[in-house]
C-alpha cells in the first residue's frame, strides 16, 4: 500500500513525471538563458561587425578585422597581463595571509572572536568604498595615514620635516591597486579557510601528537593535505571575483599608470573609445580565455561535491 | 624575567617544555592580535577621519585626538551645497530587495528541482549556473546597454533589478540547493504520505524548515546588489542612481573632503556591515556556493 502511494513520487516514472519535476527549475532557467546568454551571442555577432558609433553610417561585416585589432593593440595585450598579474598576485598574496590568519584563530586565546570580527570589516565595507578610502585617505601623499605614520616616527626623533614622503599611486600604481585588494579579500579567504580547519578530525591529530609527531610534520601531513580543497575552493572563487573586478582599478588609478585590467579596457572601448566592435571582440576573447581556465577549475569543484552524492 | 626562565630551566625539560608552549601561545595569540588590528586598521581610521573636522582630517601627521564631529555625515546627508544622497541611497535599497526577492522567487523552486525532487542531469544544470558565473561579466555589457536603449529601459530601476536577479541567481541557487539537500528527506515523505501537495509541502514544511538558509541566501544577495558598480554606472543615471555610483561621483568635488569621504563611505556601508556582522557563518557558507557546510 505505502509503496504504492509512494511511487510516482519518489521515482521518475513517465513522461508527466519528468516534467512535473522540471517545471519548478524553468523559470530559473529561462530566465538565465534570457538574460546572460542571448548577450553572450550578440556580443559574438558584433564582434564580426565593423562598427563604431561615432561613424553611425560605416557599418558592416568585417570578418576577424575586430579580433585582428584586439590581438595587435598593445593596450589589450598589455591588459591581458595585468589582469592575470592582479588576479595571481591578490589571489596568492590574500590566500597565504588568509591561511596564516586562520591558523593563528584555529587556537584558543583571549579575544579570539573579536579578532575574528574585526579581521572581516574589510570584506564588508562596499568595494568602491574601499577603493576611495585607500585612494584619498590612506595613500594620499600629502595627508594619507602611510605618509602620516611615516612623519609621526620620523617626529618622535625630532626629524619631522626629514620624514619620506611617497606618492603611493605614482610610484606604485599596481601595488596600490592590489594592496587595497587583499586587504578586502584576506578575511574571505580567512574565512573559508577557518571553516576548513574547524573540520579537521582532531582525535586524529592528537593521537599522531601522542605518537610523537611534531606541529611540523602534523602540519604538512595531515593539516595540509586536509586542507587542500579549501585552499581550492578559496582560490577558486577569489579568482572568479578578482579577474572581474572593475572598483577599485577604476577608482584608485583611473586604469592609469599601467593598472587597466580587462574589464577596464573593454568598459573604456565600449564607452570612451565607443568601438563596439573591437569591444565586442575583445569581450569575446575574454570570454574563451575564462571558459578554458574554468574547465580546469571546474573539475576541482566537482572533486568538491562528489561527496555530496546523489539523492 | 630571567630569573623566572633559569626557575623553569632547573626545574627539569617537562616544565621546560610547558614553559615554552606557554610562552609560545602567548606571542600567537599576540601575533593574531596585531594582524587583526592591521586589518581592521583602515577602518579605524575611516570612521575617525569621519568623524573629524575637514582641517583636522588634512593634517601631517594625523591629528588622532582632534576633537569628534558630526559635521562631515550632516554634510553628506544633509547636503550642504552637494547633491543629495537619499534618491540614491533608496534606488539602491529598492534595486537591491526587490532583486532580491526576484532571485529568492526564482532560486528555491529551483533548488528544490536540484535537491529534493531531482531532475534527471541535475548536476549538469548546477553547473550550467556556475558557469554563467564565471563569464566575466563585462563581456555581456555592451548588448545589455543596446537592449536596454531600444527597449527603453536605460536609466530604471527596473533594468538593474533585471541585471542583479540575473548576477545573483547562480550564487543563490547553489546556496539553497545545499540547504535544501540538508533537509531530513523522511519529514517530506511522511508528510506526502500524509497527502500533502507540492504547494503545501513548500509552504509548511520546506519554507519553515529551510528559513536560516534563505535568510543567508537574500542577505547574500542583497550585498551584492547593494555593492555592484559597473553595471550601476554605465545603466543608470539621475534618475536611477545607486549608491556606490553616487559615492564615485560624490568624490570630484574640491578642496578639503576627506572627512566628507570617509563618512560617506562608512554610510553607504553601513547596511552591509550590519548585515554582514549579523550573519558571519552564513557569509562563508553562501560565498562558498554551499560547498562548506
Amino acid at each position: 500500500m505505502t509503496t504504492m502511494r509512494l511511487e510516482p513520487t519518489m521515482l521518475v516514472t513517465g513522461r508527466r513525471e519528468v516534467w512535473l519535476r522540471r517545471i519548478p527549475l524553468l523559470p530559473a532557467l529561462i530566465f538565465m538563458v534570457i538574460v546572460t546568454q542571448l548577450p553572450f551571442v550578440a556580443t559574438l555577432i558584433i564582434s564580426f561587425v565593423h562598427w563604431n558609433a561615432l561613424y553611425p553610417t560605416d557599418v558592416g561585416f568585417g570578418w576577424f578585422q575586430n579580433y585582428a585589432a584586439v590581438f595587435t593593440d598593445g593596450a589589450t595585450l598589455q591588459s591581458v597581463l595585468v589582469t592575470i598579474g592582479l588576479t595571481v598576485g591578490v589571489v596568492l598574496i590574500s590566500l597565504v595571509l588568509g591561511f596564516v590568519v586562520a591558523l593563528l584563530l584555529d587556537r584558543k586565546f583571549r579575544g579570539r572572536g573579536i579578532v575574528r570580527t574585526i579581521m572581516i570589516a574589510p570584506f564588508l565595507i562596499v568595494p568602491v568604498a574601499s577603493a576611495l578610502v585607500w585612494k584619498h585617505a590612506i595613500l594620499n601623499p600629502s595627508y594619507g595615514l602611510f605618509n602620516g605614520t611615516l612623519t609621526w616616527i620620523w617626529g618622535l626623533f625630532g626629524q619631522a620635516s626629514h620624514a619620506p614622503q611617497i606618492d603611493w599611486v605614482t610610484a606604485q600604481p599596481l601595488a596600490s591597486v592590489m594592496a587595497a585588494l587583499i586587504w578586502q579579500w584576506t578575511p574571505f579567504m580567512m574565512l573559508i579557510l577557518l571553516a576548513g580547519l574547524t573540520g579537521r578530525p582532531l582525535d586524529v591529530i592528537e593521537a599522531a601528537k601522542i605518537d610523537g609527531a611534531t606541529n611540523a610534520q602534523i602540519f604538512r601531513h595531515m593539516t595540509l593535505p586536509h586542507m587542500r580543497q579549501y585552499l581550492e575552493l578559496a582560490a577558486l572563487l577569489g579568482c572568479i571575483y578578482i579577474v572581474q573586478n572593475f572598483d577599485a582599478v577604476f577608482t584608485i588609478t583611473s586604469g592609469g599608470l599601467g593598472t587597466a585590467n580587462l574589464p577596464y579596457t573593454i568598459y573604456q572601448t565600449f564607452f570612451e573609445a565607443l568601438d563596439y566592435g573591437k569591444a565586442s571582440a575583445a569581450g569575446v576573447v575574454v570570454v574563451i580565455g575564462s571558459m578554458i581556465i574554468a574547465t580546469f577549475v571546474l573539475r576541482t569543484v566537482s572533486s568538491l561535491l562528489k561527496e555530496d552524492g546523489k539523492r | 624575567m630571567t630569573a623566572v626562565a633559569t626557575g623553569a630551566r632547573t626545574a627539569g625539560p617537562r616544565i621546560t617544555l610547558q614553559d615554552r608552549e606557554r610562552r609560545r601561545g602567548v606571542w600567537l595569540s599576540a601575533l593574531a592580535w596585531i594582524i587583526g588590528l592591521i586589518f581592521v586598521g583602515p577602518v579605524l581610521w575611516m570612521l575617525l577621519t569621519s568623524l573629524h573636522s575637514e582641517t583636522d582630517a588634512a593634517t601631517n601627521p594625523p591629528s588622532l585626538f582632534a576633537p569628534l564631529t558630526l559635521q562631515s555625515y550632516a554634510s553628506f546627508f544633509g547636503a550642504a551645497g552637494g547633491a543629495n544622497p537619499w534618491p540614491a541611497l533608496i534606488n539602491s535599497a529598492l534595486i537591491s530587495v526587490v532583486s532580491t526577492a526576484f532571485v529568492l522567487g526564482f532560486a528555491i523552486p529551483a533548488a528544490y528541482a536540484l535537491s529534493i525532487r531531482p531532475v534527471k542531469k541535475w548536476s549538469d544544470t548546477l553547473f550550467f549556473f556556475l558557469t554563467t558565473k564565471m563569464l566575466p561579466m563585462v563581456a555581456g555589457l555592451l548588448p545589455v546597454y543596446l537592449i536596454a536603449k531600444t527597449l527603453h529601459l536605460l536609466d530604471t530601476p527596473i533594468l538593474m533589478i533585471i541585471i542583479y536577479t540575473s548576477m545573483n541567481l547562480p550564487i543563490a541557487a547553489w546556496m539553497m540547493r545545499s540547504f535544501l539537500a540538508e533537509l531530513p528527506l523522511e519529514v517530506l515523505e511522511a508528510a506526502e504520505m500524509d497527502g500533502a501537495g507540492m504547494l503545501t509541502l513548500f509552504r509548511q514544511i520546506i519554507m519553515p524548515m529551510a528559513s536560516p538558509g534563505i535568510v543567508a541566501t537574500g542577505l547574500i544577495c542583497f550585498i551584492f546588489s547593494w555593492n555592484e558598480m559597473l553595471f550601476a554606472s554605465v545603466l543608470t543615471g539621475t534618475t536611477s542612481i545607486t549608491a556606490p555610483v553616487f559615492l564615485t561621483s560624490f568624490v570630484t568635488s574640491e578642496g578639503l573632503f576627506l572627512s566628507k569621504v570617509c563618512a560617506a563611505s562608512i554610510a553607504v556601508s553601513l547596511p552591509v556591515l550590519v548585515a554582514g556582522f549579523a550573519a558571519q557563518d552564513k557569509l562563508v557558507q553562501g560565498l562558498s556556493l554551499g560547498a562548506i557546510k
